[in-house]
Order: structure tokens, then sequence, then C-alpha cells
């Protein structure tokens, strides 16, 4: 059992502020992971949380006390760090074993509790091993088995994916998710690869310039992002972003004149819109579809087939606008092409670069991952 | 002769040898002419004030050199010598590096300043030292003893050996820090920081942590001032030359009283041979020590 809450956090460097005032809380055994482009502040929130980092102002509090004043080895958490930060002259064991150890823990009960989380990790054969006769992934896994014996309420991971080779990091993010279901803990993580927050949270946090831009469920996050810059950084390929202007708003929906001439309703709520207010029109790459009747032309650029999946990256005016096409388009570079767009799948962007309120909430957008995990048990019955 | 190499790569060869060839001998020249040399003069009964006396003394020298007490004498006062100065300058210069690690106002003209000693040429120090410091009537140590009401020591007649250790510790000491400075800011901050995670305070990091990083350095600090506090001498010849008595005589000022207070160059040559074989014995052990530490 462990909640985390942050009340009006803030962190100031010198003369930067690198936390502007955050209040975040995070439920019991949920999987929160903090995602912002380099520099938003979330690996600083990170150390806050453990106690590395003093907060400027604001309150931290575990299980509703606060603890900002307690130092880093006794708030109860444990931390996985981006480098491993392995202690290279001992083995494994004694790595997994050191906060035991300073903790003056008996060595039979300590080898006991090493074992154990070495058992979870499938680390019993590396014990004796240094960390220098590791591989990445296994130096990986005992910076977990680390954390593990300390019996944490709260894991924090700061970026632990980032130095392993592609193939090795979905390995370990599927690793995670079944550890975070194993321990049945709260974790805390943080990253800049969207897609592991996508795949592995709960509830992300996306963090820019030292304040929440959104917080919510991936399914949220991706359908209904709250301005510009989440559905800018939410979803891959990039979201492409259109200028458009204002033809009818209403609180039924907006008509719009796309570049093209052409006119559109999208299904959001426009009711406070100005006149002749500057709107963008955000789509993203998977949800423009190649259309001989399509509102929307362009010249292929640049073509990357994945097999599955083709990349169209199209001129259009003086902007390129990415399609995810099907794997068996026949196009070739320079082809003119036609596509077009269903409205339900379009957001607008006031000139604030706030999204305007969609009309209709999609079905998935309250999904967890933990819902996932209910509903699988519940089919194993 | 072909050598492979693991890395696949072959080594010796007849051209590689002939290309090495010239720099090789004039190594092994530069050293065996001297060694030979010496050798040579240690088994010669060769004494600058009795020109008549030369010819070949066969063991004569070494049988006269190790009945000598002061023979004795200096081997014990170079191992004290060697030994206190390396203790100090490596715990005083981990001590230091960890100091000046910390983040403090000017920390970078305290560094220089720590280190400047280093700069400064043994004869110079040492005649600071003599006259400046320790000096009885003078010096800083008896103004300050007596400013507290204590009686002003006479450094260098009734501690003579520690003086000595103190100034060549003095100086040796910013280049124990200088090393072990550099291998610290090697040490990783997330280390220290999984450390304090883990419960760590100060004292635990600076055992669990730090000083197990530092291993190799340190173990190159005593390598390097080994080398160089066998041979002591400029210090010695400034302060005390060697006294009272032979307390501060170590076997570089033995042979030099031999050879050019005594004229006895046989003699000074069989000393010679003894410094040399005492410096391998202590080589060897240290070659070792330090291989052993760098392969893992």
């Amino acid at each position: 059992m462990a909640t985390l809450e942050l009340k009006q956090i803030t962190k100031r460097f010198d003369d930067t502020d690198v936390i502007k005032g955050i209040d975040l809380e995070v439920n019991d055994r949920e999987f929160v992971v903090f995602v912002g482009p380099s520099g938003c502040g979330k690996s600083t929130l990170m150390r806050m949380i453990a106690g590395l980092e003093s907060a400027t102002s604001g309150d931290i509090l575990i299980n509703g006390e606060r603890i900002n004043e307690v130092g880093p080895a006794h708030r109860g958490l444990a931390m996985v760090f981006q480098s491993y930060a392995l202690y290279p002259h001992m083995t494994v064991e004694d790595n997994m074993g050191f906060s035991m150890r300073l903790a003056k823990v008996p060595k039979e009960q300590r080898r006991q509790k090493v074992l154990e989380a070495a058992k979870i990790l499938q680390l019993e054969p590396l014990l004796d091993r240094k960390p220098k006769a590791l591989s990445g992934g296994q130096r990986q896994r005992v910076a977990i088995g680390r954390a593990i014996v300390r019996n944490p309420s709260i894991f924090l991971f700061d970026e632990p994916l980032s130095n392993l080779d592609a193939a090795l990091r979905v390995q370990m993010r599927i690793e995670l998710a079944r550890l975070h279901e194993e321990l049945d803990a709260t974790m805390i993580y943080v990253t800049h690869d969207q897609i592991e927050a996508m795949t592995m949270a709960d509830k992300i946090v996306v963090l820019h310039d030292g304040v929440v831009e959104q917080m919510g469920s991936p399914m949220e996050l991706y359908h209904h992002p709250r301005n510009r810059f989440v559905a800018g950084f939410i979803g891959s390929p990039k979201m492409n972003f259109l200028d458009v202007s204002l033809e009818e708003a209403g609180p039924e929906g907006v008509r719009i004149r796309l570049p093209s001439g052409r006119d559109c309703t999208v299904p959001v709520d426009g009711s406070e819109l100005a006149v002749d207010s500057p709107l963008e029109l955000g789509i993203r790459p998977e949800h423009l579809q190649l259309d001989d009747q399509g509102p929307l032309s362009g010249e292929i650029q640049v073509l990357e087939r994945l097999g599955g999946q083709t990349s169209l990256y199209v001129q259009m005016g003086e902007l390129v606008v990415t399609i995810m096409a099907d794997g068996d388009v026949a196009h070739r570079v320079h082809d003119m092409v036609r596509f077009g767009f269903d409205p339900m799948r379009a957001h607008l962007f006031n000139s604030e670069g706030t999204a305007l309120p969609s009309l209709h909430q999609h079905p998935l957008a309250g999904l967890t991952r933990r819902d996932h995990r209910q509903a699988a048990e519940g089919s194993n019955q | 002769m072909n050598k492979t190499r693991a890395s696949g790569r072959t080594v010796g060869g007849l051209r590689t040898l002939s290309l090495q060839a010239p720099a090789v001998t004039l190594l092994l020249l530069w050293m065996l002419i001297p060694l030979g040399l010496t050798i040579w003069f240690s088994f010669q009964r060769y004494n600058l004030l009795m020109p008549g006396m030369t010819g070949f003394a066969g063991l004569e020298n070494y049988q006269y050199l190790f009945s000598d007490p002061a023979l004795w004498s200096a081997m014990g006062t170079t191992l004290l010598l060697v030994g206190w100065v390396l203790a100090i300058t490596v715990v005083g210069g981990t001590l230091l590096a960890v100091l000046f690690q910390q983040d403090f106002a000017g920390r970078g003209i305290a560094r220089v300043l720590a280190i400047s000693p280093f700069f400064v040429m043994p004869t110079v120090s040492a005649l600071v030292w003599k006259n400046m410091m320790m000096h009885p009537s003078n010096g800083v140590f008896s103004w300050v003893a007596e400013t507290f009401g204590f009686q002003a020591v006479d450094w260098f007649s009734s501690l003579p050996l520690t003086s000595i250790i103190i100034i060549v510790a003095w100086q040796w000491l910013p280049f124990a820090l200088l090393i072990l400075l550099t291998a610290m800011q090697s040490l990783d901050e997330d280390q220290v920081e999984a450390a304090r995670m883990d419960g760590a305070g100060p004292v635990a990091i600076f055992f669990f942590i730090t000083l197990p990083h530092l291993k190799r350095a340190i173990s190159v600090v005593i390598m390097i001032e080994m080398i160089f506090l066998l041979t002591i001498f400029a210090e010695i010849f400034v302060t005390t030359s060697g006294g009272p008595g032979l307390a501060t005589t170590n076997l570089a000022y033995l042979i030099y009283i031999r050879a050019l207070l005594d004229f006895d160059v046989g003699t000074a040559s069989a000393g010679g041979v003894i410094a040399i074989i005492l410096a391998n014995i202590v080589a060897i052990f240290l070659v070792r020590m330090v291989a052993k530490n760098l392969e893992d």
C-alpha cells in the first residue's frame, strides 16, 4: 500500500525555475509514467520524490505523510538509475544486498532475500559475477533486483531502458510490465520515449517546461490531447498540423476551410471561438487515408516502406504531411496523391494551442492497462 | 618468431626487430654500462686517498660494508622514510581529494595552492623548512609554540628523521592529491546517489564507494612515489647532512658519504649494488601489486 501526492511542488536552480508548481496524485499500485522532451524537468521531479534533490516549495506526501525533510534512504523508495549505477567492485549478490548490509541484516537473511529477488529476475547463475562481466540487459536486471530486495513501497525508474538496444528494450519493457503485476507495487517511471509510456502506463503525466501539460490514461492522451504540445508529443509518427481558417463555429461543430479550399465540419465544441480566429487542424498520420476523392492533395517526396505499413511524406504547399498508409500502396516518389480523413478523428486547436473539446468521447479513452489485466484475469477463470 | 596476439595481429618478425634494434640497443647500453661499471668497481680496491692500492679486491668491499653498522642503520632509515611518507601522502591525499571534490567558494584557487608545493624544488623547500619553519629560534613552529607557552623544539637535532619525513611528505602530498583528485572526478555520481538511496551515510560512501574506486589510483601513487622516495637526497643534504650521527642517513646518502667524503669508490659502488638489489626487491612486489590491481 503506497500512495504519493505532490502539492504545488516547485524547484529552482539559481535563477531558473525547473519545476513550476506541480500537483500530482499517484494511487496505490499504479504505474505512472512521466514523459516529456529533454529538459522538461521530469528527472528533477523524480529526484525530488526520491529525496536526492530538495523541493524549493510545496509538499511531498507518501501515504498521507509529509516527507520533505526525510532522507532518501528512509522514504521507503527504491530507484533504478539510467546508468544502472551498479557498484563495480562488488559481485551481483553484494550489489543487491548492499542496502541490507548497511542496515546490518544478518548474512543468512540477506542471502535469502537476494536469492528471492534473483529468482524473480532469473539472475541466479550470475550472483558471483561482477557487473563488468554482465551484458546491458543483465546489468539492468541487477539494478532492478537491487531495488526489489529493499521491498520499497514505491519503485522509481529513471529512464531505465535508454541504454539498451532496440530489441532488448522491447524485451525489458515486457519484463517490467510483468514485474509490475508480480510485485503489485506502485511504480513511477521517467522516460522520453512515448512508446514506453504508452505501453506500460496506467497513467501518463506529460511534462513540458516544468508544468504538467496533461495527465491521464494513454488512450485518453492519444484520443483527446488537451493541447497542441501533447497532441504532437504522443503518437508516432508525429501528428500533422495544418493551418485552416474558420468558416462557422457553434456548439454542434466547427466548419473550417482546408488549405485546398474545400470545407469540412469537425465535431468539436466551437461555442467559445471568436470570429476569424486562426485555427490549426491536427490529424494523426494513421488517420489520413489515400482517397482519390479526398479533399487534400500533394506530391510524394519520400516513401518509407516498412512492410506492413508505408509512410508517405507528401509535400502540400510549404508543408510536409506524413501519411501512414497500407503496406501495399503502389505509389512512387513524385506521384501526386489525394487523401482525406474522417472528421471524427481530427483535432482543432485555437490560437493558444488549446484543443477544442471533442463532442464525442472515444470509447477507449477511459481504458487503462489495469483494465486489460482485470479482463484477462476474468477470462482465465 | 611470429606470435599472434588475441586481436589477430602478429608481432615480432625480422623486419620489426630490425627497426626496433637501434633504440633497444641504445637503451640497453645506457643501462648496462653504468651497471657494469658499478659492479666492476665494487670488486676493486679503489680509494682516491690511496692511489697506490689498486687491483682486484674480491668480496672485501662487501665484507667491509656488511660489517659496517652504518649500512643497516641506513637501510632502516630508508625504509622508515619511505614508509612514513607513503602513509602520510596516501592517507592525507585521499582525504584532501575527498575534501577538494566538495563544492565550496574558491575551490579552484584552493586546489592550485594545495598542489603548488610539488613545483618547489627540493633544495629550496628544504631550505625554507630549515630556516623559516623549523628553526629553533626564528621558525614559525617555535614562534607558535612560544606563543602558547610551550618549549620550542629544536627539530633537526631532537627529531631529525621526523623533520625530514615532514618535509618530504609536504612535497609529495600534492602529487598524491593531484592523481587522486583526477581519479575522484571519474567517480560516477549515480553510484553515490544509489548508495545514498541504499542508506549509506558519508562514512559508508567513503569506505564502500570512494575508496574502492580510488584503489587503482592509490596503487599508482604508491609505485611512483616509492621510486622517488628510495633516492631522497637533497632534503637530507640541505638540512641535517645525514646527522646527528647517522640518524637521517639513508642509503643514497650513505653512498654519497662513502664515495665523495671518504673517497672510497669501491665501497660506495658496493653500496650502490645493494641499493639496486633493494630497489628491485621492492619493485617486484610493487609491480605485481599494481599489475593485479590494473587487471580487475
